[in-house]
């Protein structure tokens, strides 16, 4: 009798055992939603994306070689003219610029807060930045729009449009973010990295230079690479200073344009369906694989750089 | 309290005419308000290893420390007292910190190796007092690498991460990269108390060669190495100097009673 009670209670799933099912059936059922989401944000992306190339016969050479995008002509041989080269040309030419000029600006302030005065560095700067991060891109663009632009057209020429005003908002942009992953790549360094150099006779300036930039390189470069995939996506700023002349730019202050401030330009103007619009999707398709890639040197990068 | 009052004895240490390389006099430390070293006068002679023991705490690092001037790093620190080395006083306003640590060095008790190559982390020292020669960098590895005995072990893999040795190794590492900046004295913060007994002999038996060239201070937890290598003791507690004597007769026949105690396991 008493056994087969005992028997009973052990093969009978305790609350707790019952709870733990719950919780996970739970917390499954909301990944594989996740999962689901992004795997059809994808192939939807894609499969229009690629229907530029497979119905409406466009040819992928011709997206990455040639410069005359207007996806509703077609050319003799009867393909749309989908020349995506000017828009490649100008979302990189951004992005790397805003990056090579944010990257300096970003290592000495993160030097100055975690090396030379951490306190005041903290209290001064730390605000700034959040600030920085919680503007709008609209306010950036419009900043860009209303000081950016003119600055420019007074002082080197042009209409001031174009790729030195979109580097420069995206500039300000990134720096906040780059700034502050910075300083967590030089906080990560441990101080006994700067006690031995010290230690070697080493001055403060030989030892955050040889030894705390140097080992924080892995995470610079992730910083830098976060900036990078936020100026490469970033779009209604840009769309507001760059032009948006699909031309390829013959210099920094002509106006230019980037595959997201076409995307924005040309969404409301084409039906679904149509070559237009289908050549679009093909922009974004192209911007996720960009930032796909993006994302995975910054996996890769900081996988490697990893200190023991 | 008796024991702040008793003053070391020094009576062995004076038995040469030699000049002392460090001579430091009624040394006071002061984390902000809490005394760590309450008037410490030793001195160190060329050629020889001196051990500091004593209980956690007794503030064994924070004296070794203000040999080369580590402590500045620390804030709200104040110094008394005078720290010579070799007849110049350390902490006079116009002494220069570079130069100081440059010939007194130092190894701590956790290795640590810049995550650099082999021949990087060597020739740090080196390249930051503007050493370009290749020639002479790559003589200089080798002379300190066979100095720390591990050049043999290393010799086919300088250009490999310092970071993948084992911890001994990484030690010696360490050590050599000291001593490629040619200093006069090495200070060692429990050097081997975070390695297994192999590793940690090897590093003795290093110590011992080395000593011929350097004149080494060596803080331990571990009573029989300072007894099988150094040539004197010191004995710390609480932030006094008990007890200095030759490394025999601190072992053999301590004069104070704590000195006793604790080397009998009685404390600390
Ligand atoms: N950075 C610091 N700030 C404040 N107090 C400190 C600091 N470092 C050490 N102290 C204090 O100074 C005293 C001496 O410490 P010290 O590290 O010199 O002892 P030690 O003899 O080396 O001990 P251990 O054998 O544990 O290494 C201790 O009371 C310690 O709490
Ligand atoms: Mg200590």
């Amino acid at each position: 009798m008493a056994e087969d009670k005992i028997r009973e209670s052990l093969l009978k799933e305790s609350k707790a055992s019952k709870r733990e099912k719950h919780g996970k059936i739970l917390s499954y059922s909301a990944i594989i939603l996740i999962v689901v989401v992004v795997v059809s944000i994808f192939l939807f992306v894609a499969t229009r994306g690629i229907a530029t190339f497979t119905v409406n016969k466009g040819s992928i050479i011709d997206f990455f070689t040639k410069s005359q995008w207007n996806p509703g002509a077609t050319d003799k041989g009867g393909h749309p003219l989908i020349g995506a080269l000017p828009m490649i040309v100008g979302s990189f030419a951004v992005t790397v610029l805003s990056a090579i000029v944010a990257t300096p600006f970003a290592i000495a302030a993160a030097i100055y807060m975690v090396e030379i005065s951490p306190r005041r560095g903290y209290k001064i700067l730390q605000p700034v930045i959040e600030l920085l991060v919680g503007i709008p891109s609209v306010v950036y663009g419009f900043v860009g729009l209303s000081v950016v632009v003119p600055f420019i057209r007074n002082h080197f020429g042009g209409t001031g449009f174009g790729i030195l005003a979109g580097t420069l908002v995206l500039f300000v942009m990134i720096l906040p973010t780059a700034t502050s992953m910075s300083v967590d790549a030089l906080r990560a360094v441990p101080r006994y990295y700067r006690e031995a150099s010290l230690a070697l006779g080493a001055t403060r300036w030989q030892t955050i230079y040889k030894v705390v930039l140097r080992a924080a390189v892995p995470g610079i470069m992730t910083a830098v690479i976060f900036g990078m995939s936020r100026a490469f996506g970033e779009a209604l700023a840009v769309q507001m200073v760059i032009g948006n002349a699909t031309l390829l730019p013959q210099n920094l202050v002509s106006p230019a344009s980037t595959l997201t401030s076409i995307l924005t330009m040309g969404m409301g103007n084409s039906v679904m369906g149509s070559v237009s619009n289908n050549a679009l999707w093909s922009l974004a398709l192209l911007l996720l694989l960009m930032s796909l890639l993006f994302n995975i040197l910054v996996h890769r990068i900081s996988k490697k750089g990893a200190l023991h | 309290m008796a024991m702040a009052m008793t003053k070391p004895t020094e009576q062995a240490a004076g038995t040469t005419t030699q000049p002392p390389i460090i001579d430091t006099e009624d040394v006071h430390l002061f984390y902000g308000s809490n005394e760590a070293l309450k008037g410490i006068s030793m001195s160190f002679k060329e050629n020889e290893i001196t051990a500091l023991i004593g209980p956690s705490g007794c503030g064994k690092s924070t004296y070794l420390r203000t040999l080369n001037r580590m402590n500045d790093l620390i804030p709200n620190v104040t110094i008394k007292g005078k720290v010579d080395l070799k007849g110049q006083d350390i902490y006079a306003s116009n002494m220069d910190t570079v130069r100081l640590r440059k010939e007194v060095g130092m190894v701590f008790q956790q290795p640590n190796p810049f995550p650099f190559s082999i021949y990087d982390n060597v020739t740090y020292g080196l390249r930051i007092a503007g050493v370009k020669d290749r020639g002479r960098l790559d003589e200089a590895v080798e002379t300190a690498l066979r100095q720390a005995a591990i050049w043999d072990e290393l010799k086919d893999k300088l250009h490999q991460s310092a970071m993948a040795l084992s911890g001994g190794q990484q030690q010696r590492v360490c050590i050599a990269r000291v001593l490629a900046v040619k200093p006069d004295v090495i200070l060692l913060d429990e050097p081997t108390s975070a390695l297994d007994p192999i590793s940690s002999s090897q590093i003795e038996n290093m110590l011992v060669e080395l000593k011929k060239n350097y004149t080494i201070i060596l803080v331990t937890h571990n009573m029989a190495q300072a007894s099988r290598i150094s040539d004197r003791t010191a004995f710390f507690l609480q932030g006094h100097l008990i007890e200095y004597n030759d490394t025999k007769t601190i072992f053999l026949n301590p004069q104070k009673k704590e000195t006793e105690d604790y080397i009998s396991g009685r404390f600390g």
